[in-house]
């Protein structure tokens, strides 16, 4: 009678399948490793640009009153964006730069393939040379290159000169020397009339 | 070590507690009989002054909570409002900026303590590796904390060492921007960034905390190292913490109040950069970054190395290399006091870490920065090369007998008997 208690009987433990004791182990580990990671998702992604961030993502910018040899500077999603009404010697000596010669040989340019090759035209506004729209961030470490202002020192190569490290633009914004590895990126953009762009 | 609890609650309340929560048995063993080493230095006594700069940070930060706003627009003004409107809010604001120099000051000199001493030898390599992670979170607070400021230096740090991650878009395209996006919570450091990083910047200080138990409990199982290395081996070579090391680490954190107190109030900006006064300006970039001095070190390790992920790698393997110390020494003795080849290494080292901080305040050009690299170089080597090699073939001085013997001469240990 004593024994009768199947939950202290040890023939029936020992009885007992082990497999069906694994199944239900390993489903129960499993299941909460996945509500796990359900769980994480959110807490992570929670920090990633929210919708008011992205919906910011388009500006229009009047270039009527930029003369040549004038720069003006923009802000989009909180960048600054560079725009340069180049002159004719700036374009020439844009374009008199041999590919090779170039630490990054990619246009960097978000309106062509990836591939496209860093040319001049390629750096430039389609059909519109003298103007040249990009991204004022180095692409170093993220400081403003000067450059922008009149009078503002532009490095050796006469575009653009990063105080943080040292690195040099040229008039097409092309890394040409120090720290930085890529050409300043060129944001998506478009002309929406004959002086007006549309930036995002 | 660990040792017999020889707590004996004598009022009614402590023998009530002791069957339930028994805390005042926990202070009597750890922090009032715990046997200290009876020839342990000043060096002994940073600790101490770790602790109680850990917790002005936390007193001081807390009430600053109270009127700081972690907004674009608001943050730099509710400082500046600090500043002059909150009553007491200059002195609040002035000790827990000045508060975190002293406590990376304090904290420098005890990881070097402990590299002098061969504190991190066995038993002691987690208590050890506990400390390289308190130093890693002190740096990940006092980086959060400085950017609320919200000024120029405090933007552009930002900036600068978040951008640090997009070199990971050399390993895998778009990995680095990604991951830099998620850390901004936008496409540049805006007023998303500045709201968590205050909240980071809050709570880092509880986990340090929580560290800094779990090195104390580390340090309590095996006891301290001493100047000798040499390990206790009888009670004549242990004095009681209480009130033997209380009093002596009371008197240190003491003197190191007055060091805090002449900066304070006499330079309280003299260890900051002017250039922070100015509010945040997205659009500018100053002509010159240089982050806080406990820092530049990291910060020329980073611009000794020219290429931009390699760069990140060294400033963090700088801090990383250290965790891996307890394996790399090979050498059977603890001290440096007895190695007399390593002893030159070691002091070379500690200049070798000045000049890097004065090179991480200078434009990385000519001499200075062949000068930087070759700090660079030695800082690494010192680990991975110096110290398993010189360890191995270096004859160490004969070692005292024993902690005893080295306070009390050997006469002592031979007329005393009863230890053996
Ligand atoms: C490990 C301990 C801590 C360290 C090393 C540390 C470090 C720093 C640093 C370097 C600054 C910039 C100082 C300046 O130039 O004004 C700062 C600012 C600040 N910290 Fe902390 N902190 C710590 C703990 C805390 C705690 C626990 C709080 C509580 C919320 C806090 C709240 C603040 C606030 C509100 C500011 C901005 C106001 C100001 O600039 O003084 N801190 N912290
Ligand atoms: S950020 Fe421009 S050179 Fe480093």
């Amino acid at each position: 009678m004593a024994n009768s208690d199947s939950s202290t009987n040890p023939s029936l433990v020992d009885d007992d399948d082990p497999s069906r004791r694994d199944v239900i182990v390993i489903g129960a580990a499993a299941f909460a490793a996945i509500g796990g990671a359900a769980v994480l998702w959110p807490l992570l992604d929670q920090m990633n640009p929210d919708a008011s961030t992205l919906s910011l993502a388009s500006i229009d910018v009047d270039l009527a009153p930029v003369e040549e040899g004038q720069a003006i500077t923009v802000m989009w999603r909180g960048k600054p964006i560079f725009i340069r009404h180049r002159t004719a010697e700036e374009v020439e000596a844009a374009k008199d730069v041999k590919l090779a010669d170039l630490p990054d040989q990619l246009a960097r340019n978000a309106n062509l393939a990836d591939t496209a090759p860093a040319t001049d035209e390629n750096r430039a506004a389609a059909d519109k040379e003298p103007w040249l729209v990009m991204i004022g961030i180095c692409t170093h470490l993220g400081c403003i290159p000067q450059g922008q202002a009149v009078g503002s020192y532009k490095g050796e190569y006469g575009g653009w000169y990063c105080p943080c490290h040292g690195s040099q633009y040229d008039t097409a914004g092309r890394i040409r020397k120090g720290p930085a590895p890529e050409n300043m990126y060129i944001p998506p953009y478009a002309f929406t009339s004959d002086t007006k762009i549309k930036i995002g | 070590m660990a040792h017999e609890s020889t707590y004996t609650p004598s009022t009614g309340i402590e023998r009530w507690l002791d069957t339930r929560l028994p805390i005042p048995r926990l202070m009597h063993d750890q922090f009032g009989v715990f046997p200290m080493p009876r020839n342990v230095n000043y060096w002994w006594t940073f600790g101490a002054i770790l602790s109680f700069m850990l917790a002005v940070q936390i007193v001081t930060g807390i009430v600053l909570a109270m009127h700081y706003q972690p907004t674009t627009d608001g943050a730099f003004d509710s400082v500046e409002k600090i500043m002059r409107d909150v009553n007491w809010g200059w002195l609040l604001r002035y000790a827990h900026a000045v508060g975190a120099s002293m406590f990376f000051f304090a904290a420098f000199i005890h990881t070097f303590r402990g590299l002098y001493y061969g504190s991190y030898k066995a038993p002691r390599e987690i208590l050890w590796m506990l400390g390289v992670l308190i130093l890693f979170l002190m740096i990940a607070t006092a980086f959060m904390g400085y950017s609320l400021v919200w000024g120029q230096m405090s933007f552009w740090a930002v900036t600068v060492i978040t951008n640090l991650f997009t070199s990971l878009d050399t390993l895998i395209p778009g990995l680095g921007t990604t991951l830099v996006q998620w850390i901004w919570g936008g496409f540049s450091v805006g007023e998303p960034t500045l709201n968590r990083l205050f909240a980071l910047h809050y709570l880092f200080p509880f986990i340090i905390a929580g560290v800094v138990i779990l090195h104390i409990w580390a340090l309590h199982i095996p006891g301290s190292n001493n100047p000798t290395g040499v390990e206790v081996k009888t009670k004549s070579d242990t004095l009681p913490f209480h009130p033997y090391f209380t009093i002596k680490d009371g008197f240190a954190v003491v003197l190191f109040c007055l060091l805090f107190g002449v900066f304070l109030f006499y330079a309280p900006n003299y260890l900051g950069h002017t250039d922070n006064y100015i509010p945040a300006n997205p659009l500018q970039t100053p002509p010159h970054i240089v982050p806080e001095w406990y820092f530049l070190p990291f910060y020329a390790i980073l611009r000794a190395i020219p290429d931009k992920l390699l760069g990140v790698v060294g400033l963090i393997g700088a801090i990383v290399v250290l965790f891996f110390i307890p394996w790399l020494d090979t050498s059977r003795i603890r001290s440096v006091s007895y190695r007399p080849i390593f002893k030159w290494f070691f002091w070379l080292f500690v200049i070798c870490c000045l000049a890097l901080g004065y090179f991480g305040s200078q434009a990385p050009e000519g001499w200075k920065l062949l000068w930087g690299r070759i700090c660079t170089f030695y800082y690494f080597a010192f680990f991975l090369i110096i110290m398993p090699v010189v360890g191995l073939i270096e004859k160490p001085k004969r070692l005292p007998g024993s902690i005893t013997e080295s306070v009390l001469g050997k006469k002592d240990t031979s007329a005393s008997g009863g230890n053996a």
